[in-house]
């Protein structure tokens, strides 16, 4: 069916205006963060100034936001990855042996409120001697992770035929070894998407490290926030700050769009 | 039957157990001991030994006004959004469900808030909010307003966080929605059409009620978060002025890491955990019931 001229102008008329509130802020922040002090806070706000280099400068040379950077992937990418190897048997067998309860249990985890373990981690941390460590603020992160990529996977192997591990163990595979060798390498959909939405949802998160990091691993939002917490804001390179902790975890999500939309959804719609 | 190895006999216990093992030590253990700590009245600047106080810790809280209006101020910020999110969320999803070019760049788009940092998202937005050179003033200005204080004034602060809160999770329930309407059969539609059924009939007839579990589903997970607030809130007003958006998750959080008033603040945790719980049931009912 072709619609008619005027009602296509008038529909793209109605996404421009559903994309501009959505995208502003983010032009916005894009912006500011090559603005001069000067242009940021002038009265009327500037659409047209002349663009500086010197906020990323600042950002990157004088406030080591290198060294969060690295923070942030390690743990970032420590946690998805343990939480892979403890998820992926996991929801396979959830998937395979109806292990109903069982999901509920590691789901639960991504509904509680993260302060409610945060204030015994932070007890019990501090005992162990184990504060501002990496594997304090790994093990924190994998609980983000974790539930994510169990929910994922869980209904990713229910899409799995069980024909195709059954063929493998009437040829005399161990179900072990077809889960790994027949199941993964189909799964692999599935993975990026647990992938790349744990490790986005570990990027952002801000309450664990802010608690349990200090300057030896501390990572990006921390950073950020402590930015702002001087008398006066330097909006420039707050806002180029803001550029840098959102850029990779954007990135991610134009490389692997449809996971990410999968991934998002399916809590709530069955598929 | 008994062949196979011992890991392929037991695989099913073996399989979740580390994920299993993981999630007691550090989920379940830490909440029990929330719990313990919430019959106390620990506080761990005191440098006193921690001491059984049965209910003195509940008493204490309870009788304290802040939490009081803390538990009302995280109702209302979480009525007050998720209401906005899902009557915008559906909206939006009823116009985007057509074939049409661009749709994917569209849906980009409006991945773009889910993903993006909440802190730094919450300090754009204290840029737009600022008294003096925010842009949001300077839009109120053209439309010839009056001048907000925004998040500085108790007043206006709890309306301009459920704005930043509809800004980046709406997006979520248009994209449910969204799979929802795409999962849908199109028979009752081709039939609705056979019968000539105007465009509102066939919404309020057979999208909405077809469409109602997923929206549902939506709007309790949406609440969930929501009641859980945290980046955003901490990161723009740290609960201010005042107390005036402090809810219960920041209350319970300056409690914990900057009184150190541990049986207190696991009151707190307590009753919001009760609350997440509810919730959670009765996510997990309507999955049973509905079949999700």
């Amino acid at each position: 069916m072709k619609t008619s001229l005027p009602r296509r102008a008038g529909f793209l008329v109605l996404l421009v205006c559903i994309a501009i509130p959505v995208l502003f802020p983010f032009f916005w922040m894009l912006s500011s963060s090559f603005k001069t002090q000067v242009d940021i806070v002038s009265w009327p706000p500037k659409l047209l100034f002349s663009p500086i280099l010197g906020n990323y400068v600042k950002v990157f040379a004088e406030q080591n936001f290198l060294k969060y950077f690295v923070n942030s992937s390690v743990i970032g990418v420590t946690a998805v990855v343990l939480s892979l190897l403890l998820g992926l048997p996991a929801a396979y067998s959830i998937a395979r042996f109806q292990q109903k309860r069982l999901s509920v249990f590691i789901l639960v985890a991504r509904l509680m409120p993260g302060i409610s373990f945060l204030m015994p981690w932070y007890i019990i941390f501090s005992r162990l001697k184990l504060m501002d460590s990496y594997v304090a603020l790994i093990l924190s992160h994998m609980l983000i992770a974790l539930p994510i990529v169990v929910w994922i996977m869980s209904s990713y192997f229910e899409t799995v035929p069980v024909e195709m591990e059954e063929s493998a163990m009437v040829d005399g595979a161990t179900r072990q070894r077809a889960f790994l060798s027949i199941i993964l390498p189909v799964s692999g959909p599935g993975i990026v998407t647990s992938i790349t939405l744990s490790f986005i949802f570990s990027w952002n998160n801000f309450m664990f490290s802010q608690v349990l990091s200090m300057e030896r691993t501390k990572t990006l939002p921390i950073a950020v926030y402590n930015f702002v917490s001087y008398a006066e804001v330097d909006w420039g390179a707050v806002m180029a700050a803001a550029v840098a902790i959102m850029a990779p975890a954007i990135l991610l999500t134009m490389i692997f769009q449809k996971y990410v939309v999968k991934g998002l959804t399916m809590g709530a719609v069955k598929g | 039957m008994n062949k196979g190895s011992f890991v392929e006999r037991n695989i099913r216990v073996l399989f979740p157990l580390p994920a299993v093992v993981f999630v007691i030590v550090m989920m379940l253990f830490p909440v029990l001991y929330t719990l313990f700590l919430s019959f106390t009245n620990w506080n761990l600047t005191s440098g006193m030994p921690l001491r059984f106080s049965w209910f003195r810790s509940y008493a204490r809280v309870l009788g304290e006004p802040r939490f009081l209006d803390a538990i009302g101020r995280t109702f209302s910020f979480t009525a007050l959004a998720v209401a906005a999110e899902t009557i915008l969320g559906l909206a939006l999803a009823l116009l985007l469900n057509r074939e049409f070019k661009g749709k994917a760049v569209m849906k980009l788009i409006l991945l773009l808030p889910l993903v993006a940092t909440p802190v730094a998202i919450g300090i754009v937005w204290n840029l737009f909010f600022d008294p003096t050179i925010g842009l949001a003033n300077f839009v109120l200005s053209l439309l010839g307003m009056q001048p907000s204080a925004w998040v500085s004034s108790p007043q206006t602060v709890i309306p301009s966080l459920v704005l930043v809160d509809i800004w980046q999770w709406t997006p979520m329930i248009t994209l449910i929605v969204l799979a929802g309407l795409a999962a849908l059969s199109p028979e009752p539609y081709e039939s609705a059409r056979v019968d000539g059924a105007s465009s509102f009939q066939i919404f309020s007839k057979i999208t909405l009620p077809m469409i109602a579990p997923t929206l549902l589903t939506a709007m309790i997970l949406r609440s969930v978060d929501a009641l859980k607030t945290f980046d955003i809130i901490y990161a723009m007003t740290g609960g201010g002025p005042g107390y005036a958006s402090e809810t219960m998750n920041v209350m319970a959080f300056k409690y914990s890491f900057e009184y150190f008033r541990m049986g207190q603040s696991s009151v707190i945790l307590v009753f919001l955990f009760l609350l997440v719980l509810f919730l959670s049931m009765v996510i997990m009912r309507l999955r049973a019931r509905f079949e999700l």
